[in-house]
């Protein structure tokens, strides 16, 4: 089997998981504690690790599977058969999916602002400072917003389980086995067939699968938080409206 | 002249853009160049040097792999992702040309300008998607390809290096490019309707 020249450190991908961050992170300033704690995590241990780590492991994934037999292509099918497709891409697709509902809210805001824009042009304040005013202050998370936000945390929560489950479809389990059998064509009978760094890929997947399960509890608090948020707010109006009535009435009794 | 530096130049020309345009670009970018690179690439990395034919016959593996590939899908979605979005650019350059001569009609260009690019765009898209469909056969990678062309003796088989993976990105890549479209005629619909409406 002729040898492959080792692969050149790409800077391209790493270039645009950083142009990713540079899009994904202008959300950061509207959104909660929570929110803001969930894209560190995302950032530093999720794709940081999958890029300077977990991509080397992987790296040999396929020049690495060795299957005891010569008959060429054998090594190609059982490869093909047992990995349908990569614990990397699979992460890279989930967090590239995970992250954009972040966007839905990028969107709103970026509307928010042009309303808010054409109101000021329209009551004829058109100061240069005004509009820049506009562009930098800090919108709050109500009304519409609101709910854009929480739906877009609802989508995360989705789009994080729904990968989850689709890993354990395609890998039960979360250990790397050593040994695989195969016998699929043209493999002639049963052939033992080799994966390479089957621990140093188990320590990852675990590691990944924690993370993961980290940033859907963090999901799950901050929807949780908003809601919390909204029901004291909520609670706290009608309270106050109760009470001004009940003093009115008896301030009028007397 | 790399991936970032096309979005910068998009960017800056999408300014001015509808909200679906900047949705647009915001789908092209995320779901198709960074997939594409982060992780497509490297799927098809091995593409040639992992195809393997059930011969030791010198120059035979060569000329099966440019048969069956004559373009990978790799080059055939950067084309596809460049003709894309030089529309966009074009626009651009027009509309700081008109505006630098005349600034009265500008709104007016700019919305005749949208509705030929939009139809470029979508046409672009879609004759690539149907010459990846036809080049491969529809969008299914096969494991096995049996080849006979000289130098291999009689017919061989030849095996192709991670077939499932590369059904899965075909799959999601032929998605995307449906979505971009469906998205660039619903602007369409929308600057049509707007132009009549005004």
């Amino acid at each position: 089997m002729p040898l492959t020249p080792p692969a050149e450190p790409d800077p391209e991908p790493k270039m645009n998981w950083a142009s990713f961050y540079a899009v994904i992170s202008g959300v950061n300033r509207h959104s909660t504690g929570i929110g803001r704690i969930w894209l560190s995590v995302l950032f530093i241990f999720r794709i940081l690790v999958l890029v300077v780590a977990a991509e080397s492991v992987w790296g040999d994934e396929k020049s690495g599977f060795t299957c005891n037999t010569q008959q060429p292509g054998c090594n190609s099918v059982c490869y093909d058969h047992f990995f349908p497709i990569s614990h990397i891409r699979l992460w890279a697709l989930q967090l590239i999916l995970v992250s954009t509902p972040a966007l839905l809210v990028a969107m709103h805001v970026a509307h928010r602002r042009h309303v808010d824009k054409r109101l000021y042009k329209l009551s004829g304040r058109s100061n240069p400072k005004d509009l820049e005013q506009i562009k930098t202050q800090k919108m709050k998370i109500t009304g519409a917003l609101w709910w854009t936000y929480v739906i877009s945390l609802l989508f995360r929560i989705i789009f994080e389980v729904t990968f989850m489950y689709v890993f354990y479809m395609i890998y039960p389990g979360y250990k790397m086995i050593r040994l695989v059998k195969c016998d699929s064509y043209p493999c002639p009978n049963t052939v033992d067939c080799f994966v390479s760094r089957p621990t140093e890929k188990t320590v990852f997947t675990v590691f990944m699968l924690a993370v993961s399960g980290v940033c859907i509890l963090l999901n799950i608090a901050e929807v949780v938080f908003l809601l919390g948020k909204a029901c004291s707010k909520h609670l706290h109006n009608a309270g106050d409206s109760t009470m001004g009535a009940w003093i009115q009435q008896k301030l009028c009794s007397f | 002249m790399s991936w970032p530096a096309l979005y910068t130049q998009l960017v800056g020309a999408n300014r001015h853009a509808t909200s679906l345009g900047k949705i647009w670009l915001s789908v092209l970018f995320i779901f198709r160049v960074m997939v594409l690179v982060v992780a497509a690439e490297s799927v098809w990395g091995d593409e040639q040097s992992d195809f393997t034919c059930n011969t030791l016959q010198p120059g035979c593996e060569n000329v099966c792999y440019d048969q069956f590939f004559p373009v990978s899908h790799i080059r055939l979605w950067c084309l596809q992702l460049v003709f894309v979005s030089t529309p966009t650019l074009l626009v651009a350059m027009y509309v700081a040309y008109r505006n630098h001569r005349d600034k009265r009609k500008l709104l007016q260009v700019c919305a005749l300008f949208y509705y030929d690019y939009g139809k470029v765009i979508v046409m672009t898209d879609k004759m690539m998607m149907y010459a990846l469909y036809v080049v491969y056969d529809g969008f299914q990678m096969p494991r096995l390809v049996q080849c006979d062309q000289w130098p291999c003796p009689n017919l061989v088989d030849c095996f192709i290096s991670r077939p499932t993976e590369k059904t899965i990105f075909t799959v999601f890549m032929a998605t995307t490019s449906s979505i971009c479209m469906v998205l660039n005629v619903a602007e369409l619909v929308y600057l049509v309707i707007k132009a009549f409406t005004r």
